[in-house]
């Protein structure tokens, strides 16, 4: 597990030390990019608008028959920007990217067009790490934008039908404001992105360890997805702690 | 054929010399006191029984692997890591081609020229076109790997090669998984490059056909080690009783299923 990390910590570093290169990979990011926002952009919306949708559900009748009906808004918008809409939008794109990174990869490596990447002096960290690191760095923190406001709009939907709430569109919305601060957003965008940087290193890592054939290349998937998945939720909570 | 490589006057190949190369696989010894020399646009044939290290030797000439021990020089040069850019122009011919499956033939070919930024793109077009005709696979830039057939990926596989301007080329068992016919166009191909631009060729293969019809020399290698170095008559000729029963056995099917 040591051999690993110490592994994963290298790979960044040389990848982070390649990124003068990013403008002549420019085309590649461009195409991870579209990549990963295409293929997850529908998912981030259903999953985001639900898990709101759930915590209002689930706080909404507690706080209303405590007399803070009030708070419905803040609970929801805090939550939603600061925790919920990081760390499942991190959890479901390590398992739609993630996997993929590691699967196409590995595949490349078990093929041998590494090898041939590299017999033809093209480093596969500027030309395969390096694309994919920037693309979801900079697509994750925005599809948890989307993944904040969609989640809000789904608190927002069930606290005015749920006939155990009904909080008006616009109070749920004045309290939201009176809590969520412009800090907690960032908050959420900063966990965002060290997640991004985890998804793409854990993942490229396992996709340039693959050996053995169309079993390996499972092997690394499913390695990819459960690390990624155990080192955001550890991360989470360190992250949390610091920024508390 | 003669032991001094053919054509001199278009010689500009590199000399390849391997000195005491060991290496070790998960315990298990895969190379045992490796000692080769090959001459610069000499073709040189790697043959022997699978799982015998000739492929485990490719890579560490390819520079792919690091020996254990002993050295590996290739123009008077400690083997470097590819992507370390050493001063002389390797390509390697992968078994199975190695196409990136995701780019079209031509992007496979100008791949190198591409990412190097060695010369404009309708420049690249150009020099991918003529490369692609030379191994016979003109106008077939716009299809995707998974289109071609094995031979023609392997042709392929030798003009993304051609496309570095290659001092070394090295050919990992460039004729399996092909048919007779295939399997003769690529030997061709081999011999014909060499001729042409005076290229060290190092082919690894044990497909007898291949390595007695195209090799200046040859080296047999068994468990690892070196049994015998020579031109195809020296080593049909040669003594040792494990070199000549790998030479001489026979598979003839038919009588095999009158037999079993």
């Amino acid at each position: 597990m040591f051999e690993s990390i110490g592994e994963m910590a290298l790979l960044f570093f040389r990848t982070l030390g390649s990124l003068p290169q990013v403008w002549r990979q420019r085309h590649k990011v461009c195409e991870q990019f579209f990549e990963i926002g295409n293929a997850s952009l529908l998912m981030v919306c259903i999953l985001s608008f639900f898990i709101g949708g759930v915590i209002c559900l689930l706080t909404g009748p507690v706080l209303v028959e405590r007399g803070l009906a009030s708070s419905i808004g803040g609970l929801v918008g805090i939550s939603m920007c600061k925790e919920l809409a990081p760390v499942m939008m991190s959890i479901l794109i390590a398992g739609r990217i993630g996997s993929a990174m590691a699967a196409e990869i590995g595949s490349m490596q078990v093929y041998q067009e590494i090898d041939a990447l590299r017999t033809m002096n093209i480093n596969p960290i500027h030309y395969l790490v390096l694309p994919r690191l920037v693309a979801i760095a900079v697509a994750l923190p925005l599809l948890v934008v989307f993944a904040i406001l969609i989640g809000w709009g789904g608190g927002s939907l069930v606290a005015a039908l749920n006939h155990q709430i009904s909080i008006s569109f616009q109070s749920f919305f004045a309290n939201l404001r009176d809590f969520v601060t412009v800090g907690n957003v960032a908050n959420g965008l900063l966990k965002s992105f060290v997640f991004a940087l985890v998804i793409a290193v854990v993942s490229c890592h396992q996709g340039l360890k693959t050996i053995g054939g169309p079993r390996g290349i499972g092997r690394s998937v499913t390695k990819a997805v459960v690390n990624c998945i155990v080192m955001i939720v550890i991360l989470d909570y360190f992250l949390t702690r610091l920024t508390l | 054929m003669n032991e001094s490589p053919s054509n001199p006057a278009t010689q500009r190949g590199v000399a390849v010399r391997v000195r005491g190369l060991c290496k070790r696989l998960q315990g298990t010894p895969v190379l045992q006191d490796i000692d080769l020399d090959v001459a610069p646009g000499e073709i040189f044939v790697i043959m022997g029984p699978s799982g015998s290290g000739k492929s485990v030797l490719l890579r560490h000439l390819s520079g792919l692997m690091e020996p254990d021990a002993g050295e590996v020089l290739v123009g008077g040069q400690p083997v470097r890591a590819p992507e370390l850019m050493p001063d002389y122009r390797l390509a390697m011919v992968f078994q199975s081609g190695a196409l990136l499956n995701s780019l079209t033939v031509g992007e496979n070919v100008g791949l190198f020229l591409r990412e190097h930024r060695l010369k404009p793109p309708a420049e690249i077009a150009r020099i991918v076109a003529e490369k692609l005709a030379v191994v016979g696979l003109k106008g077939q830039e716009h299809k995707l790997p998974a289109e071609l057939s094995g031979g023609m990926k392997k042709r392929a596989a030798i003009a993304r090669a051609l496309v570095i301007d290659p001092q070394l080329i090295l050919y990992d068992e460039p004729t399996s998984e092909l048919d007779p016919v295939s399997a003769s166009v690529i030997a061709e191909e081999i011999v014909r490059l060499q001729r042409r631009i005076g290229v060290t060729s190092i082919v690894v293969s044990h497909d007898r056909d291949l390595v007695f019809g195209i090799a200046d020399r040859l080296a047999v290698i068994s468990g690892g080690r070196i049994l015998a170095v020579g031109t195809p008559a020296r080593i049909r000729a040669h003594p040792n009783a494990e070199l000549q029963a790998f030479l001489n056995v026979d598979f003839q099917f038919p009588s095999l299923k009158q037999t079993v």
